[in-house]
């Protein structure tokens, strides 16, 4: 129950990902094709490859072609910075991404690389302590009676409503800020892990049960093994959720990083750079989100 | 021939929320060392909890279980259990399932290379040394099904307990394993006893035959001698009146006596 619900969390993820299936079922100009490729089989190979590959290709090209066309006619209406404006912009920016003037005035570089090691912090400590609890949690039912009201009561949080409380604690907002990504990921990861755990086939602890085998090896060959793609699913929750904070978390607590960096922008007024970092939030967080669907795809098993 | 596995006035009863549920009661019996033994009976008559209790997997509520006249603990491997759903572990190739249970029996007194050659003479006894480093999504399930066997094999075990090993298989896969189990088990020596539903099955690898009442609180009705001489041959043994005989006599007690009509479907 709980994992379906953690899995509707991250909003923008799976909003990255719809083009794509939009993509895939792109049923209009295929039945218009599909008859004339079978009545020509001499038709060159080229010829076919490339018209699947535009078949592919067309809806999401024509999906950002729209987009840009609304872009452009609300930046006319409302002032805002256009595509054209903007995009020479991030040209600019993106020819100096790791400059250094000062503690405020850095590369959009260093602004990312801060943000991810900030979520990397967070999130690290977040699995470390995240996962052994998930498998006690687990194995233990007892343990898991006692701690779920508490992680139902906490889980919903707003994840900025901890930001003071480290910012109390530690009395720096660096830490702080690792503090709300630590206590946001969190809950996930450990749930995802209970789960997995309350779910390993009774057949396979009955086969451990028949070896007699020691508790080690029931963890590393049997458990572990089959909790591993619950956890990712965990994780991969985690991180996008990390993501999604960091950005407001460092809007408040400042120093480098891309959440200042907007907030500073914004101070100046330039709505471009704001425009550039909400792309590059985005475009992290989906490449964050395929390269963690790609390790959890090289732990899938099939049953 | 000594007693081996013995089970006196076992019990077994489940709490369940809406009360007591005796599954069986007064089981009585004794396999012989190196003796084939099958249960048969309807669904639900508590056959797979008979073996479960012999495994050691589940508890008896009441009764005395012993095997080479020591009480049953808990489960162990001088008592393999085949799974009915041959449970082996998804992430380990054919190799390494069968090397889990080696290395778990033998790792503490024999080399590693000693370790190797069981798990590969485990695998080449149920002819799958071909199939030793795929997974198990990427092999048959009667291919899988012979894993599980091998895995239970190697282990050199006391007891072999069969939880209808063949019972998720075709008609024609079963037949075929059906004569493997026949010829490894014979080959092994090992006690045998096997839940199964399917009346030729029994007679064809079984010395004897235990029957079972319907559930609940299902019991032993009647125990049949198979003596027909090994080695059986399946088209042989077709048009032979002592094999007809004792097919006809397990049917007659499960469609005659223990008949009942929904059970018929499953």
């Amino acid at each position: 129950m709980t994992v379906v619900k953690m899995k509707m969390k991250p909003t923008i993820p799976e909003q990255v990902e719809a083009p794509k299936a939009a993509g895939n079922g792109s049923s209009l100009p295929a039945p218009m094709k599909a008859p004339e490729a079978s009545l020509s089989p001499a038709k060159p190979r080229i010829v076919m490859m490339l018209a699947a590959a535009l078949r592919t290709l067309l809806p999401p090209l024509l999906g950002f072609a729209v987009f840009l066309a609304l872009w452009a006619i609300i930046a006319q209406k409302s002032g805002l910075p256009d595509p054209g404006k903007t995009w020479n912009s991030a040209v600019k920016l993106f020819s100096d991404p790791f400059y250094q003037k000062g503690p405020n005035d850095q590369g959009i570089g260093w602004n990312v690389l801060m943000s991810l090691g900030r979520v990397g912090i967070g999130f690290g400590l977040a699995a470390l302590i995240g996962i052994p609890f998930g498998f006690l949690i687990g194995r233990f039912a007892f343990l898991s009676r006692m701690t779920s009201p508490i992680i139902s009561l906490l889980r919903p949080v707003s994840p900025l409503a901890w930001l003071p409380i480290g910012l109390y604690v530690f009395k720096q907002a660096q830490p702080a800020a690792v503090w709300v990504i630590f206590i946001s990921s969190i809950w996930p990861i450990i749930i995802n892990t209970s789960v997995g755990v309350t779910r390993v086939p009774q057949d396979y602890l009955n086969v451990a049960r028949v070896l007699k085998l020691s508790e080690w090896k029931v963890f590393s060959k049997i458990l572990f093994p089959a909790v591993l793609p619950y956890m990712m699913t965990g994780i991969r929750l985690s991180i996008g959720i990390a993501w999604l904070v960091i950005v407001a978390a460092e809007m408040l607590t400042g120093g480098v990083g891309l959440g200042f960096w907007v907030w500073d922008e914004w101070n100046n007024l330039n709505l471009e750079h704001i425009i550039i970092a909400i792309f590059v939030v985005g475009i992290v967080g989906l490449l964050l989100e395929q390269m963690l669907l790609l390790v959890a795809k090289r732990f899938e098993y099939q049953g | 021939m000594e007693r081996y596995v013995q089970l006196e006035n076992v019990q077994k009863v489940f709490e369940t929320k809406q009360g007591r549920f005796v599954a069986l009661r007064d089981i009585n019996l004794v396999v012989r060392r190196g003796e084939f033994v099958s249960i048969i009976g309807h669904s639900g008559c508590g056959k797979s909890t008979l073996l479960n209790l012999i495994a050691g997997l589940t508890e008896a509520t009441d009764g005395v279980l012993l095997c080479n006249g020591r009480e049953i603990a808990g489960p162990g491997p001088q008592r393999a259990v085949v799974f009915q759903n041959h449970s082996l572990l998804p992430w380990m190739s054919c190799y390494d399932n069968v090397f889990l249970a080696v290395e778990r029996v033998y790792g503490a007194v024999e080399s590693k290379e000693s370790l190797k050659i069981r798990t590969e003479e485990a695998l080449a006894l149920v002819g799958l040394t071909h199939a030793t480093h795929k997974y198990p999504h990427e092999i048959s399930g009667g291919m899988k099904q012979r894993v599980g066997i091998a895995r239970a094999l190697s282990m050199q075990p006391k007891v072999l307990l069969l939880d209808e090993p063949l019972g998720a298989l075709d008609a024609l896969t079963r037949a075929h394993l059906q004569d493997e189990i026949s010829r490894i088990v014979a080959a092994s020596g090992c006690t045998t006893i096997m839940v199964t539903h399917d009346v030729d099955e029994a007679v064809l690898l079984s010395d004897r035959i235990v029957m079972m009442t319907n559930g609940p609180a299902a019991t032993i009705g009647e125990v049949l001698d198979v003596s027909l001489p090994r080695p059986r041959e399946r088209l042989k043994l077709a048009d032979d009146p002592a094999y007809n005989r004792c097919r006809s006599e397990v049917l007659r007690f499960l469609y005659e006596r223990q008949n009942r009509p929904e059970e018929q479907v499953a």
